[in-house]
């Protein structure tokens, strides 16, 4: 359930467009798109396509060839850690480096209120992650991620393991983030998400990338 | 001092016990046998060996001699705290890490105790030099051996959790701070234990060596102390530069972990 309208509570970042140029590294090969802001494009392709591999290497998390840039900022010229914060990348099976939840967050209480959008009482906080479904890490990692106000998501499969009302709720929580002007790349294996959801849609075959025409 | 000199037939004696326990093994098909009796034949062979060195470097005391012995020590010393690693840096990366922190290390703690402590004349003195940085580099060979292989091992192992940190902008540190910790505390365990334990549960060796040989107790708690000391201070030093530059190897300038500088284990 929306309880809260997440961009009354949270301050909404400022929007921004990415552009990948010629971006490659073993398994892809020169990768091109510009996404702009409050745009979600959507991204498939069979298992090990390298679908994967685009959303870290557009994220920094291996090592790339080819230009990415955030409104005409190199990333080369940025901060790893600063790209990061504005480009967050969640992968479909996120870590947790902590024994509590709240422990992951620098603030659950602001936290909580995007938990709540996706079905997650301010509880949640106290659980040991142990305790949690693999749908619950799910939603929690993408909560965590949403926390950092990025400006572009770089989103892998982040309704995988959820039942059809938690992954509709999750979609509602990402409509309002574009809607915010959020510009997000999301992996998706279900053509009626990527309908609901995307502008665009890109097809990742044997690493490489094109957009399908007329999406 | 007075000390019991030993014959060949003492040894005979005591190398019987190995030999039982490799006939045990054999008896029971526990599949240490093997290796123990190699070791023991290897542990006879390098001691015969290195008394025959001593002994020759000790009569020359000559400081490129002495020099040339540390140096073979160190190059050794590295060799066998990185040759049995699960997880292996790619190239030469693992020997030179384990080699560059225990120079540094060792050297640094050995130099401080000849010139403070000690201050045999010539400071380079071999007969203490040499013993001082064997004690010193054996301990911080094993706390950078186990620093190493529990950083690799726990870095391959939390590697979602780490990318998820650096994933929301953490630093390479912040990311890799549990790891660097877990293996801190690995490598400097053993000696923390050896001091906690000192005394009450066991008599080192170097005491219990040098009681034998007719010293006083007291003074021989002394230099234990001081070797405790000088040991901890070396494997606390050799730990830390030896961990701190495989978080570098496993990590780049961009703040990415780079598992592809590891070997396959």
């Amino acid at each position: 359930m929306l309880a809260t309208p997440i961009s009354m509570t949270i301050d909404p970042p400022a929007p921004a467009r990415l552009s990948v140029r010629s971006l490659a590294r073993p398994g892809l090969t020169s990768a091109s798109l510009d996404l702009a802001a409050g745009e979600c494009m959507a991204v498939m392709g069979e298992s090990g396509a390298g679908k994967t591999l685009l959303l870290r290497a557009i994220a920094d998390l291996d090592p790339t060839t080819g230009t990415v840039s955030l409104d005409g900022h190199d990333r080369a010229a940025i901060p790893a850690p600063l790209w990061r914060q504005q480009v967050s990348y969640l992968a479909s099976d996120a870590g947790w480096w902590a024994q509590g939840v709240a422990e992951h967050f620098a603030d659950w209480n602001t936290a909580a209120i995007i938990a709540a959008a996706v079905g997650l009482t301010a509880e949640a906080g106290s659980w040991p992650v142990t305790r949690l479904s693999s749908g619950e890490r799910q939603r929690l990692a993408l909560v965590r991620t949403l926390a950092n106000a990025p400006r572009v998501l770089l989103l892998d499969e982040p309704t995988a393991n959820l039942d059809e009302a938690s992954a509709l709720a999750v979609e509602r929580l990402l409509l309002d983030r574009l809607a915010s002007g959020v510009a997000i790349l999301m992996v998706t294996h279900n053509p009626n998400q990527a309908r609901r959801m995307a502008q665009r849609l890109l097809i990742v075959d044997g690493g490489r990338v094109r957009e399908e025409a007329g999406s | 001092m007075n000390y019991i000199p030993l014959t060949a037939g003492d040894l005979a004696i005591a190398a019987l016990l190995v030999l039982a326990n490799a006939g045990l093994s054999w008896w029971l098909e526990l599949g240490i046998g093997r290796r123990l009796l190699i070791s023991a034949v290897r542990a006879a062979v390098q001691l015969a060996l290195v008394g025959v060195a001593l002994t020759a470097l000790f009569s020359v005391r000559s400081a490129p001699w002495t020099a040339a012995m540390a140096v073979a020590m160190i190059l050794l010393a590295g060799r066998e705290a990185t040759a049995r690693q699960d997880r292996q840096f790619a190239g030469w990366w693992t020997y030179g890490i384990g080699t560059a922190s225990m120079t540094m290390a060792a050297t640094i703690v050995t130099l401080i105790a000849l010139t403070t402590a000690i201050q045999p004349q010539p400071w380079y003195d071999p007969r203490y030099a040499i013993p001082l940085l064997g004690m010193i580099l054996g301990n911080c060979m094993n706390g950078v051996s186990l620093g190493l292989s529990t950083l690799t091992a726990t870095v391959a192992h939390e590697r979602p959790a780490i990318e998820a940190r650096l994933a929301l902008g953490a630093t390479r540190r912040e990311a890799l701070r549990p790891s660097t910790t877990r293996a801190l505390r690995a490598a400097t365990t053993p000696i923390v234990n050896a001091m906690s334990a000192l005394g009450l549960v066991s008599l080192p060796g170097m005491m219990t060596g040098q009681i034998l040989a007719g010293a006083d107790p007291v003074e021989a708690a002394k230099y234990q102390l001081l070797i405790m000391f000088l040991i901890a201070g070396g494997t606390g030093l050799g730990a830390v530069s030896a961990v701190i530059l495989g978080v570098l190897r496993l990590t780049d300038a961009r703040h990415r972990l780079r598992l592809d500088r590891l070997r396959a284990a």
